[in-house]
């Protein structure tokens, strides 16, 4: 009998808001967090990532002004951290849209109190992101040309161009985030709307609620409008890393050539994306006092995801080995012997620690429940998901077919603080997020509480198997 | 009985307070027995169940998107073939734009399918639930500011083809439901 008690205790879930709190805690908590004066560790972070912001925009004008032989490009390495970097950060978008599509499709109703940072974290990295190909392409100010409009030269794009691709991809993929985002927004506006007590607030909430009243004839179509676009989300999020990977799959270059890259891109993406998650969400959590909403639970099983992905991820570095070795291609087998005992050996084995040794913590409890031991990991996957996409540009790139034309890259101090700025920008973005706007969904949390089911309170017992046990023993 | 708003203009509606979800969701299939058809309740969340309370159908914004991910796609597939082969035929890597060539311009169809459906699920949520809108009668209601925090509330709109002032009220009184107000327009 004992066994049993202690059986149906273990199949009880975990509540997803801890310590029974009330609807309206909820909404203070959280509301309040953009409501009281900004704290002093606020300006003194917003201080330094917004100069660091400064220093990136200053690298691009000097960049645009002068011309991209400021970076450390030369021949054959066309592409180092330019597009390391727009890899790097849009993989990081990856994880906000799988948390609100994916795992809204699945009806993993944990999602809710981190979807709202994490979709704001995928807009700004998509910022971040977008600017590495934009500036890359030399005269911005044909920039234009990507976009498939008639033009006084009467040149149409080359529509096949996994490059053309991407310009698709990734302006789709930033459209429809802020879409799913905005939409997601909605009744939270409005609760700031009707908590709002100087003028400026009630304007400027007002107007970015819509107007929203919270009638059920609106949660009808505003319920079908988020499964719809979870719904296409879903196949989106999946298919801006594979397009992605095709700008390095379609091409000819051995180490690049190889038909694992999009679900070993995507794999990655989620896995980087994640740990940049869980970066800023604890600090936030740790400064807000958000534990109750994000709980242990949450970071724990974010750490599952990130030992999953991290682990898909080290499956795909052991078969582009093997089946350079399998395919018996020369150029394919020197490719990878370099990229491991080369002269970029130190940058493959960074990547290799700290994207599948690292993470191979979190199969123990004790460092997914360890904030500190969580934090670092994520630290090298970060750094790990940064080197994995050098790795990949770069070591491709260096000794192509010709001996003759082999070079080394080395980045100038453009290429680092161009680098390093978007930190800054990214960070800087977010702070004014958090400042602003409710950075938990308030109404979806509320709608996960025990007491916001309609039949709660009413045949006395609930249906869980946990009960049901229980039930038994009576 | 208590009054909102100004009494000169129209009256909107009766409303009514209740206390929880469930409370809320009781109200709602009542209300709906009782033959009211102009009538919502507000929560600060989406209740599961509730359209069915209320008697109400699926949204058909799902038709909306798909009729745009069509266009979506048929958009594309012009945008890219009227160019690749009529206007500026491209050869390349010795493959023309013909049958054989066509998943290379599937990725570009796929793009513009999501991203037609994607404005048309968030523009048509909002034009099928008539917004954006600066105000609305039931903001007159002070207590209504709850909506957002923890109120779930009921409205009885005047020109619901059953509403009586007397008889509603005897409705939202046998129900139990609280604050019953009067509300009109500005």
């Amino acid at each position: 009998m004992q066994s049993r008690e202690a059986a149906a205790e273990r199949l009880k879930r975990a509540p997803l808001v801890t310590n029974n709190r009330s609807m309206s805690w909820i909404t203070n908590h959280v509301a309040s967090c953009t409501e009281k004066a900004a704290p002093t560790w606020w300006w003194i972070a917003f201080t330094l990532s917004s100069s660091l912001a400064v220093v990136s925009v200053f690298c691009i004008g000097y960049l645009i002004s002068t011309g991209v032989g400021v970076w450390g490009l030369n021949h054959p390495v066309g592409w180092a951290w330019d597009i390391t970097n727009f890899v790097f950060w849009i993989g990081i978008g990856h994880a906000g849209t799988l948390i609100s599509a994916i795992l809204f499709l699945t009806r993993q109703k944990w999602r809710t109190s981190i979807n709202r940072a994490a979709e704001a974290m995928t807009l700004f990295a998509v910022v971040c992101a977008g600017i590495f190909p934009a500036v890359h392409v030399g005269r911005i100010w044909m920039v234009w040309f990507l976009a498939p409009v008639p033009n006084s030269n009467a040149i149409w794009q080359n529509f096949r161009s996994p490059l053309l691709w991407d310009v698709f991809a990734v302006s789709t993929y930033f459209t429809v985030s802020v879409l799913f985002w905005y939409t997601g927004l909605i009744p939270d506006l409005a609760t700031l709307r009707d908590r709002a007590t100087n003028k400026l607030r009630k304007f400027f909430y007002g107007v970015a609620a819509l107007g929203w009243r919270g009638g059920n004839r609106q949660w009808k179509h505003y319920e079908m409008a988020y499964l719809v676009l979870a719904g296409l989300s879903t196949p989106l999020v999946l298919s801006v890393h594979s397009v992605v990977s095709f700008d390095f799959a379609t091409s000819v270059i051995p180490g690049w050539h190889t038909t694992i890259f999009p679900p070993y891109f995507v794999a990655g993406a989620i896995f980087g994306g994640f740990a940049m998650v869980l970066t800023i969400m604890l600090p936030a959590r740790a400064i807000f006092g958000l534990h109750d909403l994000i709980t242990d639970d949450h970071v724990d099983k974010m750490c599952k995801i990130i030992l999953l992905t991290g682990s898909i991820v080290g499956y795909a570095y052991a078969m582009e080995f093997f089946i350079a070795w399998y395919g018996g291609n020369m150029y394919e087998q020197y490719a990878f012997i370099n990229r491991a005992t080369g002269p970029y050996w130190w940058a493959y084995w960074t990547m290799i620690f700290c994207n599948v040794v690292a993470p191979q913590l979190f199969w123990f409890r004790f460092f997914r429940r360890h904030v500190l031991w969580v934090f670092i990991v994520c630290m090298f996957v970060n750094t790990g998901m940064w080197f994995e996409r050098f790795v990949i540009i770069v070591t491709s790139l260096h000794r192509d077919f010709l001996p003759s034309s082999w070079n080394m890259f080395y980045p100038t101090w453009v290429d680092i603080w161009t680098f390093v700025g978007t930190f800054g920008i990214f960070l800087a973005l977010f702070l004014l997020f958090i400042r602003w706007l409710p950075m938990i969904c308030i109404f979806e949390v509320k709608a996960v509480l025990p007491e916001a089911d309609p039949h709660h309170g009413h045949d006395g017992h609930d249906h869980t198997p946990a009960a049901a046990m229980k039930e038994g023993v009576h | 009985m208590e009054i909102m708003g100004n009494t000169r203009s129209q009256l909107f509606a009766m409303g009514a307070e209740v206390p929880s979800a469930s409370a809320l969701y009781q109200a709602a299939e009542k209300v709906r027995d009782a033959g009211y058809s102009r009538w919502d309740v507000y929560s600060p969340f989406p209740i599961h169940g509730m359209d069915h309370a209320m008697g109400l159908k699926k949204s058909w914004l799902s038709a909306l998107v798909f009729i745009a991910g069509i266009t979506g796609l048929t958009f594309a597939a012009a945008l890219q073939f009227y160019p690749s082969s009529i206007e500026y035929p491209l050869v390349v890597a010795g493959k023309p734009t013909n049958f054989f060539t066509v998943p290379a311009f599937f990725p570009i169809m796929f793009e513009l399918t999501i991203l037609l459906s994607a404005f048309t699920a968030t523009f048509g949520m909002l034009a099928l639930n008539g917004l954006p809108r600066w105000n609305h009668p039931i903001f007159n209601w002070d207590l209504f500011k709850k909506v957002s925090n923890d109120g779930f509330f009921l409205a009885i709109e005047a020109t619901d083809p059953k509403f009586d002032e007397e008889s509603t009220r005897a409705m939202l009184e046998g129900i139990g439901a609280k604050h019953i107000t009067l509300i009109y327009g500005d």
